[in-house]
């Protein structure tokens, strides 16, 4: 909560600043009787900056260092045969529990001696840190407001200066993404090398069989970790749903674009909207209750034996998923063509769909096949409808009407549920989806080369 | 009467230039008509109440201003304003005497009679033995290889541009320079042996040199083909056309041979056009 | 030569017209697959929602029993609800207000509604049948009780109309979810529970009222039959704010960044196939990503909203530059160089200008974007938001659920009788607020769209 007053009295000081420099630059105007440089109220930015931005970053580096720092300090108060005797996990959790006491309240079975003695050496450091924040705060909003204030001169290029920071605001922002993806892949590949210290990859990227065992607080019974069976599950699937959404989604788009009347085009358009906005826990439902019984009888009926979970419930669905992806990427791309290579086949004599199929789609094929590629990626990397439908049956076998097991559930049957973060069986997750990264990214990247070159060529 | 079993006359349009000479051409017989034809976008009206015949084997250029009706009008003649969804035609337009836009006519007939030709060069992203060949496999015109393969030469020779593509016929047809592309589309059209040719300015996108070889071409085709040409190059127009029409603001102001038009207009507005006076 | 060429223009045309026949058929053929192609995808999105819709309506109207309770003095043996005295600290009051609260969860609320029960049916119930006569009501209707008498204490030793819920199983029983011929081994409530459910339904006892504890309650284990939305639905409103108040901001300036000011040169191509390969990223991965930074590393807590609004932001991220980018393209650069024209810095111009222009656009793409992030249900699994949670949250950062990942839970229960029209109840209220958004954002479009 003092957090929060803090931030909020520095706003409060920065708004105080900027009518300073607003006023401060009127002043200096009139006084010398002379053009400023920049408009009055980015003197006050300028100056609401100095004053704020030093105290901000401080208190951002603070609030996450004091933390570390003060942790490590109790942890040096602690007698040292207490932390010698502790695992990783029971030291995390006294320190827990000393945090709680610190702050006043109480914990299961009361405080021991040592633990209230590191509890007020904890609360005492917490204030020493407090006061020493809000003092080091005041300092730096004092020394950036007097040095900005004597600044302010007709020469000073405060516009400038305040547009310099405002686009290394942005540039900041955009380094997100850049910060997202480092952030996925070193994650990735932390855990997963500390999985590959339990299991070689050769076994795990090899293994045909996928046991891991759950783990029982130190139990050294380890399973087997192949990925075959699962990375067949997967695409068994997603080959399922391909099959199901590229017809579908493509004549969807061909019909949509060139034969469709306006009226329907208006109803159909959005309808199939919809059904791209729909979740994917919502599909997965549907496979479970409607689609998943709905093909057992109809195997029933034809004689072959369906599961009401399966490879072909979870692919099918999937693939009505996906309808609407391939549809837009697809009209997208359709659109493209440049219409006098219609008039062109048309002015020949050629039909609508002779055109379409032997003139539009071929100009088209490098856009669609990108088009084709992403939806690939989509299918694989997909989860819910997977957990729900496919049957975890992680088993290598070419059936479709028997269940499977993907990757992406797999990561999510490793991950839910009380396991320890630290044993194989949850570790496999990370390269697991090390795994699915590498490989949807691989598809996008030529996706993407190919979509943009297509673009290029009619552009 | 069936040539394809003569294996000495391999296509039909090899032999049809070499009798006749220009000179010959018979004037009077009337190939398209159109009479009162009026055109609609939307609620907008681009062509008001036309009526024009355009005779065999003549070459007919239509000029006037930008925005004046005369590409629409064009378009017309072979139904290609049909892929424009406001689009709407009244009025009757004939060739060889039966509407085009009688209810039981087969637009895709009607364009193998019609052939056009559009103001930028738009080969098939194909090789160029593929674009010459689409239109008669289309329409079934060659039962064998060998018929296409000299239906692809005769109509790259008529389109004056054998000589240069003839050892890289397999390559993409968009990899020509713009005045090989608008010859090959020539060729294209050519290639299933229309009665009337239509060029939108065949030659606005082209240089000097490019739409020189195109205007020769024009000269040679008109000795079996009815061309009709928009052009908005007056000059072109005074070059290659028997006769000119002057579109004004959707109206068909004036239209007689081209020596008339440029020199003895019967409008004051035809007379303004030409010399310059807006345009 | 014997062949004129008038003869051979002829063959040619007949030549031609033979092969029409056949080629409009081929057409035609083709015209239907297509329409065939947008019939199944139309009819595949009608067969969903009637699915949806026909099982989770029903969801909404719950059996519930009408019947008058006694708020027997002897029983609630309770002192007086205390009240903040003159000069008490408020951890003295809470004190003693919690030991009150303590005292009253003793009482024995359940023998008030088994009372209320034996009269409405009439009859003196034995110890042993107690189950069969328990069974007709949902077991958290105590404290349901117990929470209606602590709010109101003047109730005591008065008769008074309750509404209480009626258990999952008699709902299924009285709405027909069940086969009702099944033997008694296989139905869930015994003979004797099942005839009084029926005779209580034809007294009007038992109504079908419409459940307000479907978006009032939380989740229940013990008691199906008031599990609710309310947590989850909180859960998910603390996520959209996160989402909302980081990756909008971050989103349009990374893409004004990108759009306007952004050099060309090889980082900037960089940054871009990297946006754009990370909106095709599957979105466990970035379930994966929270887990071992967000948790794992900075340490945030299991199950709260705040970890997986930050996963969702990540996530929802790109489709907003995207789509900020391509709105900003769509401003035709005479703009911008009228506004540097008169003298604007490109600062000035993109603020003042560009970005009002683009505004339609932006907001739409991060409807969107948010919509696509409210649905998003496999990274928060990753992050322990699938915990059971019996509490509203009152902040970010306490445990909750979400929407959809209630609805995953709930698709697991093994009471499926039940389940399954509450999960498609949640469902319906999942995509209404999802729908609502994208209509939001579609009426935006059509309102605000500029051709230029």
């Amino acid at each position: 909560m003092s957090n929060i007053a803090l931030i909020a009295t520095l706003l409060v000081i920065m708004a105080l600043a900027y009518h300073l420099g607003l006023t401060r630059s009127r002043a200096v105007a009139a006084e010398n009787d002379v053009r400023m440089h920049s408009r009055p109220g980015y003197y006050g930015v300028l100056v609401a900056l100095w004053c704020g931005l030093p105290a901000l970053v401080l208190f951002l580096l603070w609030s996450f260092l004091a933390p570390q720092l003060i942790e490590m300090l109790v942890t040096h108060q602690l007698p040292h045969e207490l932390v010698a005797s502790m695992s990783g996990r029971e030291l995390e959790t006294t320190l827990r529990r000393i945090s709680v006491l610190a702050e006043g309240r109480g914990v299961a079975g009361g405080g021991s001696a040592q633990e209230l003695a590191a509890a007020n050496h904890m609360a005492r450091l917490h204030t020493y840190e407090n006061l020493s924040l809000v003092a080091l705060m005041a300092v730096l909003v004092v020394a950036g407001l007097t040095y900005a204030k004597r600044h302010i001169s007709p020469q000073w290029r405060a516009r400038n200066q305040v547009e310099r920071v405002i686009t290394f605001a942005l540039a900041a922002c955009s380094a997100v993404a850049i910060f997202t993806t480092v952030g996925i892949v070193l994650s990735m590949l932390g855990e997963a090398l500390k999985f590959f210290s339990f299991i070689s990859p050769a076994e795990f990227f090899l293994g045909t069989t996928w046991n891991p065992r759950f783990n029982t607080a130190g139990s050294s019974a380890q399973g087997e970790f192949g990925l075959l069976p699962l990375l067949w599950g997967t695409m068994m699937v997603s080959a399922i749903a391909l099959l199901v959404a590229i017809p579908i989604g493509l004549m969807t788009a061909i019909y949509m674009a060139e034969y469709a009347p306006r009226w329907l085009r208006n109803i159909a358009k959005p309808v199939i909207e919809v059904l791209a906005g729909i979740p994917t826990i919502v599909y997965g439902f549907f496979a479970l209750i409607v689609i998943g019984p709905f093909l057992s009888s109809v195997g029933d009926v034809i004689g072959i034996n369906i599961r009401t979970t399966s490879a072909l419930t979870a692919g099918l669905v999937m693939g009505i998923m996906i309808i609407p992806f391939v549809s837009s990427l697809s009209d997208d791309i359709i659109t493209q063509v440049p219409k006098s290579l219609r008039d062109g086949a048309l002015g020949l004599g050629a039909t609508k769909s002779e055109t379409i199929r032997q003139v539009v789609l071929p100009a088209a094929l490098p856009g669609i096949v990108g088009a084709f590629l992403l939806a690939a990626s989509r299918a694989i990397g997909e989860t819910m409808i997977v957990v729900l439908a496919a049957g975890n049956n992680p088993v290598l076998h070419g059936n479709p009407f028997e269940a499977v097991s993907t990757i992406t559930v797999t990561i999510v049957n490793q991950l839910t549920g009380d396991m320890d973060f630290a044993s194989p069986q949850s570790l496999v997750a990370f390269a697991l989806g090390l795994t699915l990264f590498v490989i949807t990214l691989g598809l996008n990247v030529i996706a993407l080369v190919v979509v943009r070159k297509y673009r290029q060529q009619y552009e | 009467m069936n040539t394809s079993t003569q294996p000495n006359i391999p296509s039909p349009m090899v032999s049809v230039g070499n009798g006749e000479s220009r000179t010959s051409k018979a004037k009077d017989k009337v190939k398209m008509s159109a009479e009162n034809v009026e055109v609609f976008y939307g609620n907008a009206q681009a062509i008001n109440g036309i009526d024009l015949d355009i005779y065999e084997n003549e070459v007919m250029a239509f000029i006037g201003p930008s925005g004046c009706g005369k590409s629409t009008f064009l378009r017309c003649l072979n139904r290609m304003n049909d892929t424009i969804d406001i689009c709407r035609v009244e009025g009757r337009i004939t060739l060889d005497n039966n509407d085009i836009y009688a209810p039981d006519r087969d637009v895709v007939l009607l364009r193998a009679q019609v052939g056009i030709v559009f103001q930028k060069p738009n080969p098939f992203p194909k090789s160029i033995y593929e674009n010459i060949a689409y239109g008669p496999r289309l329409h079934g015109l060659a039962k064998r290889k060998a018929e296409l393969d000299d239906i692809v030469e005769s109509s790259l020779r008529r389109a004056g541009l054998w000589d240069e593509v003839k050892d890289r016929l397999d390559q993409p047809g968009t990899g020509l320079s713009g005045g090989q592309q608008q010859r090959l589309c020539i060729a294209r059209t050519v290639a299933v042996s229309p009665d009337v040719i239509l060029m939108d300015e065949p030659c606005s996108a082209l240089d000097p040199i490019a739409t020189a070889k195109i205007e020769q071409l024009i000269d040679e085709l008109s000795e079996s083909y009815t061309i009709v040409m928009v052009t908005h190059n007056m000059q072109q127009a005074a070059r290659v056309a028997d006769r000119t029409a002057f579109f004004h603001m959707g109206d068909l102001v004036e239209v007689d041979s081209t020596d008339t038009i440029f020199t003895n207009p019967r409008d004051q507005r035809t007379h303004d056009y030409i010399t310059g006076r807006f345009g | 030569m014997s062949i004129t060429i008038e003869q051979r223009r002829q063959h040619r045309l007949m030549t031609i017209e033979k092969s029409l026949a056949k080629r409009h058929r081929k057409e035609t053929r083709f015209r239907r697959v297509g329409l065939a192609a947008v019939t199944t995808g139309m009819a595949l999105v009608i067969i969903l929602f009637a699915s949806i819709l026909a099982r989770g309506v029903p969801a909404f109207w719950q059996s519930t029993v009408y019947t008058d309770v006694y708020f027997d003095p002897e029983v609630i043996q309770l002192d007086e609800k205390p009240r903040r005295e003159d000069g008490e600290t408020q951890l003295a009051f809470d004190e003693r207000y919690g030991a009150w609260l303590t005292q009253a969860s003793l009482i024995n609320w359940q023998s008030l509604i088994d009372n209320a029960m034996e009269d409405a049916l009439g009859v003196d119930v034995e110890s042993r049948q107690l189950r069969d006569l328990r069974a007709l009501l949902a077991s958290g209707e105590r404290f349901a009780l117990r929470d209606q008498f602590i709010e109101k204490p003047s109730l005591l030793g008065q008769t008074v109309e309750v509404k209480l819920l009626a258990s999952a199983n008699v709902d299924v029983w009285i709405k027909g979810n069940i086969d009702r011929s099944l033997p008694d081994a296989r139905q869930q409530l015994s003979p004797q529970t099942r005839e009084w459910a029926d005779r209580l339904s034809d007294e009007g006892i038992i109504e079908n009222a419409f459940s307000t504890s479907l978006f009032l309650n939380t989740d229940s284990r013990s008691s199906p039959a008031s599990a609710g939305l309310a947590g989850a639905f909180m859960g998910s409103l603390f996520m959209m704010m996160v989402v909302i108040l980081l990756s909008v901001p971050i989103g349009v300036a990374s893409a004004v960044y990108l759009e306007e000011f952004a050099p060309q040169n090889r980082l900037t191509d960089l940054i871009e196939i990297n946006i754009n390969n990370l909106a095709a990223v599957p979105s466990i991965v970035f379930g994966l990503l929270g887990a071992s930074i967000f948790i794992g590393y900075f340490g945030l807590p299991l199950s709260a909203p705040v970890v997986g609004g930050l996963v969702l932001t990540l996530m929802t991220l790109p489709t907003i530059i995207i789509t900020t980018r391509a709105s900003l393209r769509s401003i035709p650069p005479s703009i911008r160089q009228a506004a540097l024209g008169i003298g604007a810095s490109k600062v000035q111009t993109v603020f003042h200008h560009v970005l009002p222009l683009a505004l339609p656009g932006i907001l739409t793409g991060s409807i969107l974007g948010i919509a696509q992030a409210l649905g998003e249900t496999a990274p928060l699994l990753l992050i322990g938001m699938n915990a059971f949670v019996a509490n509203v949250p009152g902040t970010p950062l306490e445990q909750s659920t979400a929407l959809p990942v209630q609805i995953y839970l709930w698709q697991g229960n093994e009471l499926r009788n039940f389940f399954e029209a509450r999960t498609s109840a949640a469902i319906i209220v999942l995509l209404g607020l999802m729908l609502s958004l994208n209509a939001l954002a579609i009426w935006l479009r059509k309102k605000f769209e500029t051709r230029w």
